[in-house]
């Protein structure tokens, strides 16, 4: 069944393209990988299709639903979260409180309850700490929960945008190079956790430089170049593509 | 941890309470109380507007100008309109709320230098009606206003603006540890971060706005109350500033912070009296010195001496 289905979409930054003319649809249930050079647009792409940028033209459909130019919150009360290339942690709060900023949607948001601390709500928190260390628990952050996330290193803070992420219960879920920067045993935890989340049902769009940990778990990968789409298949179809060769190595 | 976060709200709390019980031993005369009172009513302006500065991480240049429109609406409405003055405190407090609901939404679409800016002309216009409207504020003048006739001596007041502090902090905490308090600290944290997993980060810099300056009114309100007597330098610039330096002073994102500092700011220009003149002048030096020494802030940066103490 079709999740995401982008039409046409195309951005420009004062007279570049940084997606042009771009269009796939995106299966729900599957893991779909989006590759391509430096400064081909995945980025971009992933800015635009949850709602930080507002493409010049082209359309969106999200579950049925036209979403063209909503915004990320609206995207995200339907479903659709990210992570970021460039950490985009809370600095200010410690490692469970970011999570639970994730549970934000889930949450009694009552002014006046929240104003005289009403029990709805210190019981609504003690709840969502719960399923928040949960998910810390699940990305292998446990241990972090109640340290602030100024000391925390790179790669649990990276692992720790994803639990954030799943706080929110997303239906789709974009990885912007989740690997980045990581050693290879970080790699290889993260690669685990992209299954974990996939079996439990979330569609994921992964954005990564990792071939190795690309070609083993995609379901079906776009390429881009230049905001254009090179080609797209299965791994087997896209590693033997004179095309992408071209790219990868010429480029 | 979740136990510990619990103790230190409650543990300040009760400390501030002792700290509210006991010190009428050490007032000796009504001089002392009225600074005492003065500090009540700068804490809780303080403590609103650290809810903006230090958690939201939204800047006001203006505050001075909402605390104004509390104090002259109340000042209006009872002695021109013959209201009842806390009916006419909840009303200016109404209309504050209205218009800083409207004002926000332009105003916080700005960042920076310029939410700075925007602020600051915002109090400075507010400033300017006040002064010129004279038939209805008395402009430069300045205003009488009744008291409240239920309290009778300023030991009363003393109590009651107590209260108000205590409930203050406690409704700050509570906001602060809840859902709406963890999505005003993202909006600070990181913009986009926050939108995607669905924060509406305008809805909350806009009700933060709000809540600040609601807070900012009923303190003039019952200021206006206390002192018989407003005038315009209420809501003027220098009264804006003043209050950011308090909650800059004492700790950014720090409830008890704002009170420390609105504490220490309150009293320090009582013993510099003999540099009357060049207070201004001492107010911009403690500025400049907390930024570069202390750039956390008084509160945030002791907390943080005495973790390390701790490892
Ligand atoms: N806000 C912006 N303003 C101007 N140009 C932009 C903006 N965002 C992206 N671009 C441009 O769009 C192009 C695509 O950038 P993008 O970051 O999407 O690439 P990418 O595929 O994610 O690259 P990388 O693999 O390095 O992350 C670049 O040329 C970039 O400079
Ligand atoms: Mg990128």
């Amino acid at each position: 069944m079709t999740l995401l289905k982008v039409n046409n979409l195309s951005i420009e930054f004062g007279g570049v393209r940084a997606i042009d003319d771009l269009s796939f649809t995106i299966n729900s249930g599957t893991i779909h990988s989006i590759i391509g050079p430096n400064g081909a647009g995945k980025t971009t792409l992933f800015n635009l299709i949850t709602g930080v940028y507002t493409p010049t033209s082209g359309t969106i459909l999200y579950d049925d639903e036209g979403v063209t130019g909503f915004k990320s919150y609206e995207l995200a009360a339907r479903g659709m979260s990210r992570t970021f290339q460039n950490l985009q942690i809370f600095f200010n709060m410690t490692a469970i409180e970011n999570v639970m900023v994730g549970a934000h949607l889930h949450l009694n948001r009552g002014f006046l309850a929240s104003f005289f601390g009403l029990p709805s709500i210190k019981a609504g928190d003690r709840h969502c700490r719960e399923t928040c260390l949960e998910l810390l628990d699940f990305v292998g952050l446990k241990k972090y929960a109640d340290i602030d996330t100024e000391s925390m290193p790179y790669g649990a803070l990276k692992r720790l945008e994803i639990a954030r992420a799943l706080a929110s219960k997303p239906k789709i879920l974009l990885l912007d190079e989740p690997a980045a920067g990581l050693n290879p045993a970080e790699s290889r935890e993260i690669d685990k956790v992209i299954k974990k989340v996939a079996e439990r049902g979330i569609t994921v769009v992964l954005v990564e430089h990792d071939m190795k940990m690309v070609m083993e778990i995609s379901d079906h990968i776009l390429v881009l170049d230049y905001g254009r789409k090179l080609t797209e298949g299965t791994a087997l179809e896209v590693r033997n593509n004179p095309d992408v060769i071209a790219a990868y190595l010429g480029g | 941890m979740m136990m510990n976060l619990k103790s230190a709200k409650t543990g300040g709390i009760l400390v501030l309470c002792a700290v509210i019980a006991i010190l009428p031993a050490f007032l000796s005369n009504a001089f002392q109380y009225e600074i005492a009172i003065l500090i009540g009513f700068n804490a809780i302006v303080c403590i609103g507007l650290n809810l903006l500065i230090g958690y939201g991480g939204q800047i006001s240049l203006g505050h001075g100008a909402f605390v104004g429109l509390g104090a002259y609406g109340s000042a209006i409405l009872t002695m021109n309109q013959g209201w009842d003055p806390l009916l006419s405190m909840v009303i200016a407090a109404i209309f504050t709320g209205i218009l800083a609901f409207v004002i926000a939404r332009p105003i916080l679409k700005l960042k920076g230098h310029y939410l700075a800016m925007a602020t600051l002309g915002m109090g400075i216009i507010i400033s300017i009606v006040i002064n010129t409207e004279d038939q209805l504020t008395g402009g430069p003048d300045g205003m009488y206003v009744d008291g409240l006739s239920f309290m009778a001596t300023q030991i009363y007041w003393y109590w009651l603006v107590g209260a108000l502090l205590v409930f203050s902090v406690w409704a700050s905490l509570n906001l602060i540890h809840s859902p709406i308090g963890r999505a005003l600290r993202a909006v600070h944290g990181s913009e986009v971060a926050a939108e995607v997993v669905g924060v509406d980060t305008t809805q909350y810099k806009v009700l933060i706005f709000v809540v600040s300056a609601v807070f900012a009114s009923i303190v003039g309100s019952f200021g206006v109350y206390y002192s018989n007597f407003v005038t315009p330098d209420i809501a003027g610039f220098f009264h804006s500033i003043e209050l950011v330096v308090m909650v800059v002073f004492g700790g950014m994102a720090s409830t008890f912070g704002a009170v420390i500092g609105a504490a220490i700011l309150t009293t320090l220009p009582q013993f510099l009296t003999f540099l009357h003149d060049y207070e201004h002048l001492v107010f911009g030096l403690i500025l400049m010195l907390t930024m570069i020494f202390l750039p956390k802030g008084l509160v945030p940066s002791i907390a943080g001496l005495l973790k390390k103490g701790d490892k």
